[in-house]
């Protein structure tokens, strides 16, 4: 397992290009008389092999920008490239499908692919390795703990063989020590895979412990606010000193964000 | 638990490196004694390697800053795989399937004792004389008829005259009510239209079309059939309908993410993801089947019919024949649940279970 492992700093950068690019991208919904702004003006490029966290408060559209990018929704100005494919998503919900086992989930995705039948088991079984729940082909969801759950949900998001990974909140709903965990595990695979990330989160310090770059978005409507670069070297850790000294300065900018909001 | 503990505190002194390597030595002593060893190598190696100062930055060192990240990277390699093994191992979910001894005491038991104490009521009843013979007969009474049937040797026939139409209505009205509920469920237009009046139907006693569907169709097999229909199809379309209208959205949008949409959505997604609410309406329509069939055996009377258990309960009353009256209900009920047991609590079982969703609360 070791020798498959490529540093983070080992990996090669990809030339000029992004993984995705958002160019002044609103979102308004409703109709005509009452429209809401949720997302205004939104310019954002993620670079190959980029780990980005959006981060915000309550009401910045978080999840509505992650639809976006994903292809399900169209935005109501600018425009969303994604030379990489349709990005993979994953949800703060596993979102398997209970009526097939952990391995038939990540095969429905390689099937939906193209992927010729006979190739499908053997490369369920690898992502199924890569998340290391190599022996969980023939649980059924309800079967698996929720980190688990998130792990097989991890895989199938990489079935889709995607140039982007967008993550929205997935690891919110897990006890601390398993979200720990999967934090050093998607950091692990993340690094030795070139897949970029989108990921969405309220947790100021999930953002900084995972990401090389933090994009807090203001709230109604949801803008950029300010961005942050990340060059703590992985592995990090949560308690880390210069990841909770980086996420007091977030947390602090994120209030006053907040406390805006109050004051009309 | 008490690793990460470990973990925290070291790394919050020391800087980013130590918390990995701490928590691997318990991480892999808790999955097993071979590991133990390496796991404790690592964490030596790596604990001094951070006593030099931070390795992966530390501009002095230049000379293996690879080699030490890579050491570093394998042991937080090691340290991860140990706490998630642990971790999987302390969330797993045991499923215990019960042992037959159990089912036993918990499934078979309890019917069989709800059914003697019936029979032990009804054979006090009887024998208190409650009631005089020809409007109560006794258990033994019934169970004489039963072998008078036996013996004639038209107690399989009569059974199977009944149930064989029933399952051949009920296969029918599959073939109506399954298309006709996903239309109902996909297309607004549809739904709208005849939506209430499919839900509508289900209230209304498909014995009501008994004298419709004689003076349409005669008294024969045909007329049966369309009883049957009617009252089966409904309950199969609404099943499928309120199936796929219980569907989580979020597995639409997952099957979408994924490349499931049109008619592979359809197939991949919806169809599965409405499987317990169409099982429902299955099981619901079979009884639908059974209750219409026997009602209009009861009321349509001709020689072209045979004789099914309606006829035979209906000859029966004519005849006074209360044992017989009996014997009639119970072979109906038997029949009802018989088929239920054998065909759709084994379906609906083995749909819900194999999605952890399994009845009575368990």
């Amino acid at each position: 397992m070791a020798d498959t492992l490529t540093s983070a700093a080992e990996r090669t950068t990809e030339s000029a290009g992004y993984a995705a690019r958002l160019d002044h991208v609103s979102k308004a919904f409703g109709t005509s008389g009452t429209q809401q702004l949720v997302l205004d003006g939104i310019t954002l490029d993620v670079r190959p092999g980029e780990f980005v966290c959006l981060l915000g408060a309550s009401g910045c559209g978080k999840s509505t920008l992650l639809n976006l990018v994903a292809g399900l929704d169209a935005p109501s100005a600018g425009s969303i490239a994604t030379p990489g494919g349709r990005p993979a998503l994953m949800f703060q919900e596993h979102a398997l499908f209970p009526w097939l086992t952990a391995g038939k989930n990540i095969e429905l995705t390689l099937r939906l692919r193209g992927v010729p039948r006979e190739a499908r088991r053997p490369e369920a079984e690898r992502l199924l390795d890569l998340v290391r729940l190599g022996g969980a082909f023939g649980k059924r969801v309800h079967e698996l703990s929720g980190g688990m759950r998130q792990r097989v949900a991890l895989a199938r998001a990489l079935a889709q063989d995607s140039q982007l990974l967008l993550m929205d909140e997935p690891f919110a709903a897990l006890d601390a020590i398993t979200r720990d965990v999967l934090h050093d595990e998607l950091t692990r695979i993340w690094s030795e895979t070139d897949l970029s990330v989108i990921f969405v989160t309220h947790n100021v310090r999930e953002a900084v412990r995972l990401a090389q770059r933090v994009v807090l978005l203001s709230s109604r409507p949801g803008r950029i606010n300010r961005e942050w670069d990340i060059d703590i070297p992985h592995p990090r850790r949560i308690e880390d000193t210069a990841v909770a000294d980086l996420s007091i300065e977030i947390t602090e900018e994120l209030r006053g964000e907040i406390r805006r909001h109050g004051q009309h | 638990m008490a690793s990460t503990e470990t973990g925290a505190t070291g790394s919050s002194a020391t800087g980013s490196g130590v918390a990995g390597p701490g928590a691997a030595g318990s991480g892999a002593r808790g999955t097993d004694a071979g590991t133990d060893v390496t796991g404790t190598d690592d964490a030596r190696a790596a604990v001094s390697v951070a006593k030099d100062g931070k390795p992966a930055q530390d501009p002095a060192a230049p000379a293996a800053p690879d080699e030490t990240a890579a050491e570093k990277q394998a042991a937080t390699e090691r340290d991860l795989s140990g706490l998630e093994a642990g971790l999987d191992a302390l969330d797993t979910v045991v499923i215990r399937r019960a042992s037959i001894g159990q089912v036993l005491l918990n499934k078979v038991l309890p019917p069989i004792v709800a059914v003697l104490l019936v029979l032990l009521v009804w054979q006090l009843a009887v024998s208190a004389g409650f009631s005089d013979p020809t409007k109560l007969p006794s258990p033994h009474a019934v169970g004489q008829a039963l072998a008078d049937r036996w013996n004639n040797g038209d107690l399989f026939s009569i059974i199977w005259t009944s149930v064989q139409r029933g399952l051949l209505g009920f296969l029918a009205a599959l073939a109506i009510g399954t298309p006709l509920g996903l239309v109902v469920a996909r297309v607004p237009l549809v739904r709208a239209a005849i939506g209430p009046i499919l839900s509508g139907l289900q209230s209304l006693p498909s014995v009501a079309w008994v004298p419709a569907a004689v003076i349409w169709l005669g008294i024969n097999d045909s007329a049966m059939y369309a009883v049957i229909l009617l009252g089966a199809v409904p309950s199969i379309a609404n099943g499928l309908v309120s199936g796929i209208d219980q569907v989580p959205p979020l597995y639409l949008r997952a099957g979408r993410t994924i490349g499931a949409t049109g008619l592979r959505g359809a197939w991949f997604i919806l169809l599965p993801a409405a499987l317990p609410g169409y099982v429902a309406g299955l099981k619901q329509g079979w009884a639908f089947s059974w209750r219409s069939l026997m009602a209009a055996e009861l009321i349509a009377s001709s020689p072209d019919l045979g004789v099914g258990l309606g006829r035979y309960l209906e000859n029966m009353r004519e005849g006074s024949d209360m044992a017989g009256v009996f014997l009639g209900i119970l072979l109906i009920l038997f029949v009802g649940i018989a088929i239920d047991q054998i065909i759709f609590s084994p379906l609906e079982r083995w749909v819900l279970r194999s999605r952890g969703l399994a009845p009575g609360g368990r």
